[in-house]
């Protein structure tokens, strides 16, 4: 992994599965208004630990340009 | 073609006409898990009864998805051969997001082992070869169709249980009960014990249809798909042109009308196209994790789904069966001839309870992803599905079942600590397969060497064992029986890769293919403690 580069491989070794039921486990009970806010925090927490602003901004622009879902994501 | 059921007749048994005699274990219930046990059971020597209330093997495909290991302990069984002939072997899944494949795995299965990763096979084949290998103990098996077990007296020193025939009730001693009677187990109920865990409230409609279909031997998984709006839908190829499909339904479905065929039939047209099929079998399934809180109560022990149940993603329901027969028959054999103290039979609890616990909490988990239920939940599952197709990262978050492997039982009572061991196996894994050289000069596999009883596993030259102990020697070079120990050849140096076998090193297996312990530099005092612990008789 060369500095400075989003790293898209995974990262979480056998624990991938922990860490998506804790981010699930973590908005259980609240609303959309209040779970939107903790995602806030968790990304801008997150973006500080990564501690590379050129990482944190590829990230941005990639996440960015994989969404809107498309055309069917209506539910 | 489809499979055709061959029924066994009735047999009177001896207890009718006032001859029964007290037999040390009853197993009640001959689908996989109690048929496993009884040849378990009898390769250690002990006799069983096992009665069926049924005359014939499982109706509908049930459990297809066999995992490597437990086709090493249907190998110690002896019917891995016919199951892996008859099987298809499949190591590639493919993942669909409504009309995309988002990825595809393959399971790239290590060289250097006998089995495969996976295979698919009808439960009702699997039970088929059971039962022919049931038979070849007649000495040691008896196998009662038509017999229901309808109630039990506990004692502090066995049951009392009573069995219903054509031809009449009769009662029977046993020393040890053990319940392999299913989801819907009689002795569960007549026991007063209930499940404790998670029932999910979304059911799946599962079906075997039979079709001439040139799809792969792989696993489809889709979510959202065209065909099944909003669901999940998976496919698994099985022998004989008949193709397993699994449908999620929406918890407001009512189950009654969704098994009909008519309501089946337009679902799987929607999702095979043009192509004609005939329907084999239909079944409605409630998602359900959850368990007993203990598996073994005084001398009645649980097996299989009487005392757990998962949801049918990650191949864990029948494997999770057969892993319980694999560590409980040794066990009770080990008791039963007083080589062992009771508490032994504890173990199984512990032992397996781990097991349980780790299928349940994945399976939990993958039931979950399929059923989001709050719109952050959604939310997560669509971009996860989302990124999947460019990101790599995100494929490995899509969960559409966790594919079962086995379960380490290191740290828990019977090992003993890892004695300045580097790499390899740790104490509580299932010990791993690789190629040898047999004494005759044949190309053989280590696992069908490490057999019956604990072995001393020791490399580059034999090392004092305890009295009594069998050893097995895994040499660089040729392989032989001189001077009375048996030596086996490495290939390629892989059975020393695998368990880190420096010359000089021991490993302790047990019955069950478990490593009990390790020893960088062995004794036969240290071997001889392990094993005493490995068959309870030290407290931990």
């Amino acid at each position: 992994m060369s500095e400075g580069k989003l790293d898209t491989t995974f990262r979480l070794g056998t624990r991938g599965d922990d860490v998506y039921a804790a981010l699930i486990a973590a908005h259980d009970g609240l609303s959309d208004d209040e779970s939107t806010r903790l995602n806030a925090r968790l990304v801008l927490m997150l973006a500080n630990q990564i501690g590379d602003a050129q990482i944190v901004i590829e990230a941005i622009d990639r996440a960015r340009a994989i969404g809107p879902s498309g055309p069917q994501a209506e539910h | 073609m489809r499979y055709q059921h061959q029924r066994f007749p009735f047999v009177r048994p001896p207890d009718l006409d006032g001859r029964g005699v007290r037999v040390p274990v009853l197993i009640v219930g001959a689908g996989p898990v109690g048929l496993a046990l009884a040849i378990d059971l009898a390769l250690h020597g002990v006799k069983s009864v096992l009665v069926d209330d049924g005359d014939s093997v499982s109706v509908g495909s049930r459990a297809i998805c066999w995992s490597k290991r437990t086709l090493e302990i249907f190998d110690r069984l002896g019917v891995a051969d016919r199951m892996v002939e008859k099987g298809v072997t499949w190591k590639v899944g493919r993942l669909f997001h409504r009309d995309k494949e988002v990825y595809n795995f393959d399971l790239l299965p290590e060289p250097g082992h006998k089995h495969p990763a996976f295979i698919n096979l009808q439960q009702y084949y699997v039970e088929e070869y059971l039962i022919d290998r049931a038979r070849d103990f007649p000495e040691l098996i008896d196998l009662r169709f038509k017999s229901k077990f309808v109630g039990l007296t506990r004692r502090a020193d066995g049951v009392t249980a009573e069995i219903e025939t054509p031809a009449g009730r009769y009662k029977l001693d046993t020393d040890w009960l053990v319940a392999c009677d299913g989801v819907r187990s009689t002795v569960r109920a007549l026991l007063d014990l209930d499940f404790v865990g998670r029932t999910f409230e979304e059911r799946f409609l599962i079906t075997d249809i039979e079709m001439k279909a040139g799809f792969p031997s792989e696993r489809w998984f889709w979510f959202e798909p065209p065909f099944h709006v909003g669901q999940s839908a998976l496919l698994h190829k099985q022998p004989d042109d008949i193709y397993r499909i699994d449908l999620q339904l929406s918890p407001e479905a009512d189950p009654d009308i969704e098994r009909r065929p008519e309501s089946v039939r337009p679902r799987i047209a929607a999702m095979v196209g043009d192509r004609p099929f005939e329907i084999d079998w239909i079944s409605v399934y409630t998602f359900q994790c959850r368990r007993l809180e203990r598996f073994v109560h005084g001398r009645v022990v649980f097996a299989g789904d009487s005392a757990h149940i998962v949801s049918p993603f990650g191949a864990r329901g029948g494997n999770g069966g057969i892993q319980d027969v694999d560590n409980l028959a040794w066990k009770l054999a080990a008791v039963l001839d007083g080589r062992a103290p009771e508490r032994l039979i504890a173990t199984y609890d512990e032992e397996r309870i781990r097991g349980a616990d780790e299928n349940i909490l994945n399976s939990a988990r993958s039931t979950s992803f399929m059923t989001p239920k709050s719109s952050m939940e959604r939310i997560f599952r669509e971009e996860a599905l989302a990124m999947a197709a460019t990101e790599p990262f995100a494929r490995r978050l899509v969960n559409s079942g966790r594919l079962s492997l086995p379960c380490s039982l290191d740290g828990l009572s019977l090992q003993s600590d890892d004695d300045g061991f580097e790499g390899g196996l740790a104490p509580g894994n299932p010990c791993v397969d690789a190629p040898i050289v047999d004494p005759l000069g044949n190309r053989a596999w280590l696992l069908d060497e490490i057999l019956g009883d604990f072995l001393v596993l020791s490399f580059g030259h034999p090392v004092d064992v305890p009295d009594g102990v069998a050893q097995l020697t895994v040499v660089a070079g040729p392989a032989d029986c001189a001077d009375g120990h048996t030596r086996v050849q490495d290939v390629d140096g892989l059975t020393a890769r695998r368990y880190g076998g420096i010359p000089g090193s021991a490993y302790l297996i047990r019955p069950d293919q478990h490593v009990a312990a390790r020893f960088a530099k062995p004794t036969a005092g240290k071997i001889g403690a392990a094993m005493e612990r490995a068959l309870g008789k030290e407290a931990a």
